[in-house]
């Protein structure tokens, strides 16, 4: 192997940014796990009361049954979506795909409140079905709400994964297995889906330890007795410097990374990558008459259960006083009128913070895949393993650790703590958003054999030349995957944001909404903010969708003319 | 119009150097609060209209991040002022030295509201507003389930309402603290605690926020919610079909406003107290979507029909003569307690109230001492609190669960979460046994 001076140098300096904004915030908060409450000597002590403790332990095993059950549900609902618009001719594949990515883009706690209004035991579905039919339905109750909630919210990242591995399936694989008789059931379940494996196992990790580390969910639905609400519980009420909300913090990071291990040993040994990419081989397939009508009302269903969020959204924004009703009892466009002057700002932080720490999220997620998977940097893996583990930090636990690192660091030049600046936000964002991108990336990297890059290499072409014409653009399907991942999630976080905003003017959408529905005239209004944002997320999803599909039949056609040349 | 004051300002800095310099950082103003925006921005449009110049930054924060926001930053300040409710949380920035003494120059505020004094007595905090927690329901849902209307914490215990109340935990929110802590001096800790379960048997949830309560009880997801008064009434002008009332055993609170030490605009910080405090000030607290009730007697002639006056009708918050120092002598246990006795076991324990209710139900007009003694004794299991009054007040026995420890020589032995293990330990068997009789008592009827 050639000398590595660029990765290298790369290498340490991620590490750098992922010790001062990750690392070192934390540990600043954390460290109070491991001290004797009375004492203030190191301890373990506080890790004994845990285990000891009968709550604790319910708690674990409720965050580990929900988590695994929403990665069930959310299976449900992301394979027919994916598999149909990836692999069969189907108008408005886009559409399908962008709105079953819409669920991400709503801040959770909208959510919960738009899915109380209508599956709670009293929202409308229940209400109709009381006065219609004599009985209800228990879909919010406990564990079941959250199980809910959390797998129509996170889904979209097994679908936009999955998605993407699907696409970058060599079809000759498929169309091999066609040519020895394999079809429908038996293709997928053999050929195809073992080949996606990648994405499908990137997304579901997602899912697993996005749920399993949830706070606003539960917190919504008023379940205390999982492992998240019980940390944030504790910290911000019995207060900051309690030791069993840190132990908590502290047990969440392991298992997040125990759990990313197992999924990585999962695909271990195995080979996923194709010399071809998807769209060289075979056309998209046909669907028959009757499979097709099936298919649609397939989707049609799993879109109206996805939306509905949206859907009790849109009604609580149009309405007027929505109590104890199936609807509303007027619709008015005053909420829209209320907003529309605040909006304007909170829309432009929100594209600005997001759009910049998806960028850097991307930026950061490519360099740590390659260092990870091409390079043979000494730690390298721990680049991923620490990036990786903010998606088990709190957002909250991050916010404190940023305040209390940085509130004594001036900005050079605009004489004011790092701490209060407007850029905070973006690192915070960046920082949280970061899993997301880089386990895009690392898919989209693992499916990319090492083959080709040799094959340039021994064409002359230098390691960077390589990198950037060949990786980088194999590769652009996953990248823009992990950009309106991060971009879309970032535009709706509030975890770490609420610690962070100092000052008006530099409040995000979601901060806004907060702040509106914390008032019983403001919901309407709050409301109304989150369909804003919503579009405008949604649009900017949409947009990119399209400008993926333009370039990939670009490609498609451009290598056509010249296979026909030749 | 603003360059040229811009330009003036720059001018006359000239002109008159340093001194100058401070007035020219007057023109903006720093708040820390806890307020939803309609307060807020009522409040920021109002004072930016009486003092053209200045503009108001409103950062709202919950009080409990609101405190950490101010203890983190305190090295390098650039809040000017401190404004939410739970009178505890300004003590608890009292304590950490990072409030500024001030003195109103406003006339005619009292000395008290209900029990409680308006103003801090050491100088710190001022009392814009009081509230006080009470019942507020969904009129449509008690309709729709043929419910009675509440009045009084008893009423709330009772089966009819099983499975249809709600109320915030008070480790959650200084007010309902409160809530909890004014029922346990009313009734006593025995009795006070022997309430809270009962009713907390009928509940539906325990809210994480407290704006989770109206929330729940404006949109139907339960019918009654145990709230702070402005919460039932701001949602009732909001057009809610929704009513509030204050039961007899219930505390005036004032909610507060304090200026932060090293204020950047001290000058203006104070204004805009005066202002709060001023007849203008005081009347905006009755506008539809705030609805609190003013400490400045005079304000309430221009109230609403029907709006509870603290300074006439006595009955308000008089029901009880609230202890502070009782109060802050135990509040980290009882908040501790409830949790653990109620949040966190709400199931278990709804469990065990149903099965009494409906033992209770089966007993009616039946005279059977057996299982009359077996409800008996599951009422008691149910009622039991793993501490009595004199240790949850013990000091050392608090120490535990206070986090700051004052000197390294004080000796604390036990941890808090070994505590919170064994009390769960014994609640949680003690509901499962209550459940178990209240069953075979109602077998034998």
């Amino acid at each position: 192997m050639t000398k590595q001076r660029g990765p290298v140098f790369a290498g340490l300096l991620i590490a750098l940014i992922l010790l001062a904004f990750l690392v070192i915030p934390v540990v600043q908060v954390i460290y109070v796990a491991f001290q004797d409450p009375a004492s203030g000597a190191l301890t373990l002590v506080n890790f004994s009361d845990f285990f000891r403790s009968s709550l604790f332990q319910e708690s674990f095993f409720n965050s580990f049954y929900v988590a695994a059950m929403s990665v069930v549900v959310a299976t449900i609902i992301a394979l027919p979506l994916a598999y149909f618009t990836s692999r069969f001719n189907f108008a408005g594949a886009a559409i399908i795909q962008t709105l079953g990515f819409i669920p991400l883009i709503m801040p959770p706690f909208v959510g919960a409140v738009a899915m109380l209004l209508l599956f709670g035991e009293n929202g409308s579905v229940n209400l109709l079905l009381d006065e219609h039919l004599g009985f209800t339905i228990p879909f919010m109750e406990g564990l079941n709400g959250v199980i809910f909630v959390q797998s129509i919210h996170y889904f979209p990242f097994i679908l936009i994964n999955l998605s993407a591995a699907l696409n970058n399936v060599d079809r000759s694989m498929e169309e091999s297995a066609q040519n020895l008789g394999a079809s429908g059931m038996r293709l997928f379940r053999r050929i195809v889906f073992p080949l996606a494996m990648p994405g499908y196992v990137a997304g579901a990790a997602l899912v697993f330890l996005k749920v399993f580390d949830d706070l606003g969910t539960p917190l919504l639905l008023n379940v205390n007795t999982m492992l998240a609400p019980q940390a944030y519980l504790r910290i911000s009420s019995i207060g900051i410097s309690d030791p069993m909300g840190y132990v908590i913090s502290v047990i969440l990071v392991v298992f997040s990374l125990f759990a990313l291990w197992t999924s990585m040993l999962a695909l271990k040994g195995k080979d996923y990558s194709t010399l071809q990419k998807g769209g060289g081989g075979m056309l998209k397939r046909e669907l028959r008459g009757g499979q097709k009508i099936a298919a649609y009302a397939l989707i049609l269903l799993i879109l109206l259960l996805v939306l509905s969020p949206h859907i009790g959204l849109t009604l609580l924004s149009f309405g007027t006083v929505w109590s104890y009703s199936p609807l509303p009892d007027a619709y008015t466009l005053d909420h829209y009128r209320m907003v529309f002057g605040s909006a304007r700002e909170y829309i432009t932080n929100t594209l600005l913070y997001a759009g910049l720490a998806a960028s850097f999220d991307v930026i950061l997620a490519t360099a740590i895949a390659y260092i990870v998977y091409r390079t043979g940097m000494k730690g390298r893996k721990w680049l991923d393993y620490i990036a990786t583990a903010s998606l088990a930090v709190p957002g909250v636990v991050l916010g404190i650790g940023y305040l209390r690192t940085y509130n004594d660091f001036n900005v050079p030049f605009l004489d004011k703590p790092m701490a209060s600046w407007w850029v905070i936000i973006v690192v915070a964002l960046t920082i949280r958003r970061l899993p997301y991108a880089l386990r895009a990336c690392v898919a989209a990297l693992q499916q990319v054999s090492v083959m080709l890059e040799e094959a340039a290499q021994n064409l002359g072409a230098t390691r960077s030349r390589t990198l950037w014409r060949v990786v980088v653009p194999l590769m652009s399907g996953g990248m823009i995957a992990g950009f309106v991942t991060s971009f879309a999630t970032a535009s709706v976080e509030l975890s770490a944001t609420i610690m962070l905003v100092s000052q008006e003017s530099d409040a995000p959408l979601a901060f806004g909404i907060y702040e509106f529905m914390q008032s019983a005239s403001g919901r309407g209004a709050g409301a109304a903010l989150g369909m804003i944002a919503v579009v405008i997320v949604g649009l900017g999803t949409y947009f990119s969708h399209r400008v993926i599909e333009r370039s990939h039949k670009l490609r498609t056609a451009e290598r056509q003319i010249a296979e026909e040349v030749t | 119009m603003l360059k040229r004051k811009i330009l003036f300002t720059v001018a006359a800095s000239v002109f008159l150097g340093m001194s100058t310099l401070v007035q020219a950082t007057e023109g903006k103003l720093v708040v820390v609060t806890s307020y939803p925006p309609d307060t807020t921005t009522t409040f920021k449009k109002a004072f930016e209209k009486k003092y053209p110049g200045i503009k108001v930054e409103m950062l709202k924060k919950k009080t409990t991040a609101g405190v950490k926001y101010l203890q983190e930053t305190a090295g390098n300040n650039t809040s000017d002022l401190f404004w939410a409710s739970a009178p505890d949380a300004f003590e608890i920035l009292k304590g950490d030295d990072l409030l500024q003494k001030y003195q109103t120059k406003v006339k005619g505020i009292p000395e008290k509201v209900g029990a409680f004094p308006i103003n801090d007595p050491d100088g710190y905090y001022k009392g814009f507003a009081a509230s006080g927690y009470g019942i507020m329901w969904n009129t449509r849902y008690l309709k729709a389930k043929k419910l009675p209307v509440p009045h009084e914490w008893e009423d709330l215990t009772k089966a009819v309402y099983h499975n249809h109340v709600g109320m915030s935990a008070p480790s959650r929110s200084g007010t309902t603290h409160l809530t909890v802590e004014t029922v346990l001096q009313g009734k006593g800790w025995e009795e006070g605690w022997a309430t809270w379960k009962e009713i907390a048997g009928n509940m539906k949830t325990i809210t994480e926020r407290s704006f989770g309560v109206p929330d729940g009880v404006n949109s139907g997801q339960f019918g009654i919610g145990i709230v702070i008064d402005f919460f039932g009434l701001s949602s009732k002008a909001s057009g809610f079909p929704v009513d509030f009332v204050y039961p007899s055993v219930t505390t005036l609170v004032p909610a507060n406003i304090a200026i932060v030490k090293n204020a950047p605009h001290r000058e203006t910080a104070a204004d805009f107290i005066e202002f709060l405090l001023s007849d203008e000030g005081q009347a905006l607290l009755l506008d539809p979507k705030i609805m609190r009730l003013p400490v400045n007697p005079k304000a309430y002639a221009k109230a609403p029909a029907n709006f509870p006056n603290p300074f006439k009708d006595n009955s308000i918050g008089s029901g009880v003569k609230f202890d502070l120092a009782l109060s802050k002598s135990r509040y980290n246990v009882v908040n501790s307690l409830f949790d653990v006795m109620i949040t966190y076991r709400l199931d278990d324990l709804r469990t065990a109230v149903k099965a009494i209710q409906d033992a209770e139900a089966a007993l009616q007009g039946n005279n059977n001492p057996a299982a009359q003694k077996l409800i008996a004794q599951a009422k008691d299991l149910v009622n039991a609190v793993p501490i009595d009054a004199a240790k949850a007040s013990d000091e050392a026995f608090n120490s535990i669960f206070k986090k700051k420890r004052k000197k390294a020589s004080t000796k604390v032995t036990g941890r808090q979460a070994e505590i919170e293990q064994q009390w769960d330990e014994m609640i949680k068997a003690n509901y499962a046994k209550a459940t178990q009789l209240a069953n075979k008592a109602k077998s034998m009827l």
